[in-house]
């Protein structure tokens, strides 16, 4: 039997097709793959990107409001909330904010355990946004799974140190709420000698994988002139070539003391900030592996402050500003705080990395299809907690 | 919609003297129950925090699939359930209630964590909605912040309980000429208008009020803050007046 022979094909250079006119689409707020309550109106000519105007607040909780009309042990809890795939990075930024503010020391042992949980929580963050972005470009679920597989065991090590999987709230001002217990510290090694082994198997199934490699690579360049000026910060501008880390560039806390190179990437597209993520978490592998090394004995816990939890409202910081900021996993991630003297802060601003990342999100969907925008605000990691706090 | 035990005509007795020989005995209201309340579809929707619970309970760790309830739909025209899983806000709130709109009959509702049963944490925040339930009727309340994925467990199963008991001539899904549209809540000057739907929820009136608790508050006086400083001290009460 022979094909069906169609009366008319079309050809590209028809005047049908030609004339075409911009169609508008709504994606989100609902769209599973908005990764929360993010809209965005699109403009299409047939299939191709013209404008892309983000549409925000769907998710504005009044979070810095709340924290001017709280002590500030109390806006702990609620920084949790801020991105709320990596509480303990949230809780170390603002520690740090307060820290500065008043001039707290911290315990030698309490600042390895600081670096322990946020460089897990780095881990937790970067292996779940790798995860989503398989999502995105269509391997419906199954590399959540392996993600998420691996993210549970980390979670397990929070339960336990902090008593809640997910918002932690396990930083104090001078130290940490409790202290690591020797079975903890075990689980966090086994956890680190494990880990390489997930990677490679992950690895394995994706780096080469051919449709990821189609999909992903010159998708959503970002060049480097562009992701100074926009002050775009974390594996987004590592992934551009720009050399900036605050763990090397600021130094906070005691990561001086560790031997970690900065993964950098050349291009700037969706498969650089897929590779830098991966090569960061074997970076953070090196770090644990040293502070579970070097870890002193000692107190955890400043002992000037360790009455703190039971009176906040005693807790009154000297006048003045003070700006704390790390590395979060998604970017440079700060509080802002102003105090007047009083139990509770004057201002608290918070540099919230997702949002000044999303700044770029139309100059990188430009000119691309509709099903790369996916991918693209995937790759920007972006959590919706954080982004309208 | 209460939640009642469906109860069978059928004497338990003879019911598992027949068992024993093979035969089993059910209701037509047994099986279409069984059969409802053992695929349940979904949304795939997140809003906040809790979202992520969400896939977690869905992965391989807790395995919502163990319950048929693994199939998210993104989709509201072809989900049953819709699990409101975070801080729903005053901008929010219309698309949720749309939503709702879409989902076919029987719908459920799960509310899950403290932000969606009545603002939780943020309660504060001129912007959060004091509870989904003030626009939608809602079947399971799971609290916590955010539940762990246990808990979500729990609510699917207590779903499943409710669709057990529900009879089939009686619930009024499945009446004929049906039309149960929630009013969509517009953007006012003040927020959200109306600020609830009358039908689904009514604010608490003082003597409902007094019912339960009595009079907690002394009219007339104001009451002093606990002392925080005499915590752990046997010999003083705290929050004394």
């Amino acid at each position: 039997m022979s094909p069906p022979v169609l009366e008319k094909t079309f050809q590209a250079s028809d005047p049908v097709l030609q004339d075409t006119e911009t169609f508008e689409v709504n994606l989100g707020p609902q769209h599973p793959s908005t990764h929360g309550v993010f809209r965005m109106n699109v403009k299409l000519e047939g299939e191709t990107i013209v404008s892309l105007k983000p549409v925000m607040g769907y998710l504005h909780r009044n979070h810095e409001q709340i924290a001017e009309n709280m002590s500030y042990l109390g806006s702990m809890p609620y920084t949790d909330r801020l991105d709320y795939f990596n509480s303990m990075s949230n809780n170390f930024g603002y520690a740090l904010a307060v820290e500065r503010l008043a001039k707290i020391d911290v315990p030698e042992r309490a600042q390895y355990v600081r670096v322990i949980m946020a460089e897990l929580t780095r881990l937790v963050n970067h292996v779940s946004v790798i995860g989503f972005l398989l999502n995105d470009l269509g391997a419906f679920f199954t590399p959540v799974l392996y993600a998420f597989r691996e993210r549970e065991k980390i979670l397990d090590v929070f339960e336990e140190v902090a008593g809640s999987r997910m918002m932690c709230n396990y930083l104090r001002f001078g130290g940490v709420k409790r202290d690591l217990t020797p079975a903890v510290t075990e689980r966090i090694k086994k956890i680190v000698r494990g880990f390489p082994k997930f990677l490679d198997e992950f690895e394995g199934l994706l780096t080469r994988n051919e449709i990821l490699c189609i999909r992903c690579q010159k998708v959503g360049v970002l060049p480097y002139d562009l992701a100074v000026n926009a002050g775009i910060t974390g594996p987004m501008a590592r992934a551009s070539g720009v050399n900036y880390d605050l763990r090397k560039v600021d130094r906070y806390s005691i990561y001086d003391r560790f031997k970690f190179k900065i993964p950098l990437g050349k291009i700037g597209d969706v498969y650089d900030r897929y590779l830098v993520r991966i090569l960061e978490m074997r970076e953070s592998l090196k770090i644990l592996e040293q502070a579970l090394k070097e870890i002193p004995a000692g107190p955890v816990m400043n002992p000037k402050f360790a009455a703190l939890a039971k009176a906040p409202r005693n807790f009154k910081p000297p006048k003045g500003e003070a700006y704390g900021r790390v590395e979060a996993p998604k970017g440079e991630l700060g509080f802002y705080l102003v105090s007047d003297g009083t139990a509770q802060p004057w201002r608290y601003h918070v540099r919230a990395p997702s949002l000044i990342n999303l700044t770029v999100l139309e100059d990188l969907c430009l000119g691309h299809k509709v099903a790369d925008a996916v991918i693209i605000l995937g790759s920007i990691d972006i959590v919706l907690g954080e982004l309208d706090h | 919609m209460t939640l009642n035990q469906n109860l069978s005509t059928v004497e338990s007795g003879l019911k598992s003297e027949l068992r024993k020989k093979g035969i089993v005995i059910a209701t037509l209201e047994d099986f279409y129950n069984w059969g409802r309340r053992s695929s349940i579809w979904p949304l795939q929707f997140g809003l906040a925090c809790c979202a992520i619970e969400m896939i977690a309970t869905a992965c391989a760790r807790y395995d919502l699939a163990r319950f048929g309830a693994e199939l998210f739909r993104a989709s509201p025209r072809q989900a049953d359930l819709m699990i409101i899983s975070g801080t729903v806000t005053k901008k929010m709130a219309p698309q949720v209630v749309r939503l709702y709109n879409q989902m076919p009959e029987p719908k459920y509702v799960i509310t899950m964590g403290a932000c969606s049963i009545a603002g939780g944490p943020f309660i504060d925040g001129t912007n959060v909605l004091k509870g989904i339930d003030r626009y939608i009727p809602v079947d399971v309340h799971l609290p916590g912040c955010p539940p762990r994925p246990e808990a979500l467990l729990w609510g699917i199963t207590e779903l499943q309980r409710k669709i057990d008991g529900q009879e089939i001539e009686k619930n009024e899904w499945y009446q004929r000429g049906l039309k149960r549209e929630f009013p969509i809540p517009e953007f006012g000057p003040k927020g959200l208008i109306p600020k609830f739907n009358p039908d689904v929820w009514r604010p608490e009136t003082a003597s409902r009020r007094r019912e339960r608790y009595g009079d907690p508050i002394l009219l007339g006086k104001k009451t002093a803050a606990p002392k925080f400083e005499t915590f752990g001290d046997p010999n003083v009460k705290v929050g004394t007046v």
